[in-house]
């Protein structure tokens, strides 16, 4: 119990100092993105009508009191209001979201379709040839601009090849193509890492056993490899998701789709500072649970760890 | 958090391991049987770095036609015996634009492993040699940096810094900050503890003295590994964020804007978007390669 609040804590920790360095950074710096703004001589706005402003968006009290309000507003869900549009940031965060779920849940599930096949294809292959061409896939596709992939797609299924239309698409076949652009940086990593721990634990002396006993290799990957294999591969939850976000933000510019990516992108055309920092601290809390879920989930999935972290408290017991 | 590893992973990775036909029994090569096999695919990545290198050095010499200004009566030409890489919608020789725009990927690159690699290896050495409450608030930093996706990152230090060549560059050295600071730091604690460096301290060293003598040396191969494989990504990144049309300015030749500049004409010119692309790839793919060739000779 210790540990999982020490866990929590340190994780709370994480995201108190990545929200203090967002507002230090964005917000507390001189020449705001509301200065940027309204001081544009064209809008002919008075000093007094700027302050007017200022005030509306909360910017003209101290920092410190700036800074609690802020951190409210975040912990209630209250992220302030986009300098460019007005709108309320969790308003078009919460409208955005949805498309971009949508997207990065199917690109992921391709992804994870893709990674397997190709790691168990590589491992139980009888063609040296092919183990070694599919072991080699993983660096091409991480060496391949995704915005770039996108452009290829585009250009050979839908203009050479005719077979998906990208000028106003149905819902399914407008999500064809970006999601396959977007399994690809997602496939790469998850892929490797599945190729090195098959190999990993492929070379353990209790595989070796089951062997001996006359399991084939398909039984041994299956019922053996592949278990073991998932625990290497949850940690690399944290970063999927990483992935995943960067993959949205340029998949969606490339495609044209609405949703979080897209709004991600245009806040940084605008130097629309509050949206981008909603974004940022809403992905980082993400990110900090699905690793804090990854590291309190690891000693119940593998009874080593559980002896490890446990272990005094059965002593003591 | 999980993420010292997994860098190297995503690039270097499936070099290292056994390949399909000795499944699951790795096999040692010796010395000599290595030096007798130069790899070609690591020669050839050699090359590929090395004509890039000398685009960026010396343009001209390989592409003597102007990469800005362009002769409108040659637009949107094909591929040919004129125009290697076909023209763009206003005449200009897109051979002449890629080969101009090395420098600006080489540099950019060039700028962010430095920023990463000189801020995060003072970090992480200073993590790893003192013990307590500062080790303890770098971490964290660290740790803050590894919980923002790596675009998401970037998007908000050019918010900060503005839009520019030099900027994106500094962007990405920052997002590679923390992979060199957690390397550099577990290098130093792992060096700090074996017997060669009790010995020193046990022969009269000072503190100061043994860090830079004894430590620093032996730690720091692993972090120039890592140097060479966030190149690669570096080149990646910023054509990413020239894409995006956060990095130089429109005339410049940049591979990432150069993309983005094409996309308009995908349908009619598929050499636009298709040739830039293909060598970022090239150039990106043989980055990689090189680094995993040389942490697997460092390795063995």
């Amino acid at each position: 119990m210790r540990y999982v609040l020490g866990r929590v804590a340190q994780a709370a920790l994480v995201l108190l100092i990545a929200f203090t360095a967002a507002f230090v950074l964005l917000q507390a710096m001189p020449g705001d993105a509301i200065m940027i703004k309204f001081q544009n001589p064209e809008l002919g706005l008075s000093p007094e009508q700027i302050a007017r402003i200022r005030e509306s968006y909360g910017a003209d009290v101290p920092l410190v009191a700036q800074y609690g309000h802020t951190l409210l507003g975040f912990l209630g869900g209250d992220f302030g209001y986009s300098v460019v549009s007005g709108t309320p940031v969790s308003r078009l965060i919460a409208d955005a979201l949805p498309n971009t779920l949508v997207l990065a849940l199917s690109g992921f599930v391709l992804a994870v379709v893709v990674a397997v096949a190709l790691a168990v294809t590589a491992t139980l292959s009888r063609f040296a040839w092919l183990g070694t061409a599919l072991r080699a896939l993983p660096s091409l596709f991480v060496s391949v601009p995704v915005f770039w992939l996108g452009i290829m797609l585009v250009q050979l299924f839908s203009f050479q090849l005719g077979l998906v239309s990208v000028i106003n698409p149905g819902p399914i076949e407008g999500l064809i193509l970006p999601v396959l652009t977007l399994a690809v940086p997602i496939s790469a990593p998850l892929a490797q890492i599945l190729l090195r721990s098959f190999d990993e634990i492929g070379a353990q002396p209790f595989v070796a056993v089951v062997r001996a006993r006359g399991a084939g290799a398909g039984w041994v990957l299956g019922r053996n490899v592949l278990r073991n294999a998932l625990l290497p591969t949850l940690t690399m939850a944290g970063l999927l998701f990483g992935e995943l976000i960067g993959g949205a933000v340029v998949t969606e510019t490339v495609f044209g789709r609405a949703g979080i990516g897209r709004i991600t992108e245009q806040a940084v055309s605008q130097q629309d500072t509050p949206v981008l920092q909603a974004v940022v601290l809403l992905s980082a809390l993400v990110f900090v649970v699905i690793n804090l879920v990854v590291d309190l989930l690891y000693p119940v999935l593998d009874p080593r760890l559980r002896s490890t972290v446990r272990g005094r408290k059965a002593v003591s017991a | 958090m999980s993420a010292p590893t997994e860098q190297s992973i995503v690039a270097g990775g499936t070099e290292a391991s056994p390949s399909g036909g000795a499944r699951f029994a790795p096999r040692a090569r010796t010395r000599a049987e290595r030096r007798r096999r130069v790899r070609p695919t690591v020669l050839l990545s050699w090359i590929v770095i090395a004509v890039a290198v000398a685009w960026a050095i010396a343009p001209g010499v390989f592409a003597p036609a102007d990469p800005v200004a362009g002769n409108a009566a040659d637009a949107l030409q094909a591929p040919g015996a004129a125009h290697w890489f076909g023209t763009d919608a206003t005449g200009r020789d897109m051979y002449s634009r890629v080969v101009h725009g090395a420098i600006h990927s080489l540099s950019g690159a060039l700028i962010a492993v430095s920023v990463g690699l000189v801020v995060g290896t003072v970090l992480g050495v200073v993590a790893g040699a003192v013990d307590g409450v500062v080790s303890e608030a770098i971490m964290r930093l660290v740790d803050v940096l590894l919980a923002i996706p790596q675009l998401l990152l970037m998007l908000s230090i050019i918010i900060i810094l503005g839009f520019g060549t030099a900027q994106a560059a500094v962007a990405v050295g920052i997002t590679s900050i923390a992979a060199f600071a957690r390397l550099a730091r577990s290098e130093v604690v792992r060096v700090r503890r074996s017997d060669y460096v009790e010995a020193a301290y046990a022969s009269g060293g000072r503190r100061v003295a043994v860090l830079v003598r004894h430590v620093l040396p032996n730690s720091l191969t692993a972090v120039v590994a890592l140097a060479a494989l966030q190149f690669g990504t570096a080149i990646l990144l910023i054509s990413t964020l020239g894409f995006l049309g956060y990095g130089a300015p429109p005339p410049t030749p940049e591979w990432g804007l150069m993309i983005a500049e094409g996309r308009n004409y995908v349908a009619t010119s598929w050499w636009l978007t298709t040739l830039p692309g293909l060598v970022v790839v090239a150039v990106v793919i043989s980055a990689n390669r090189i680094s995993s060739a040389l942490n697997d000779r460092d390795r063995r």
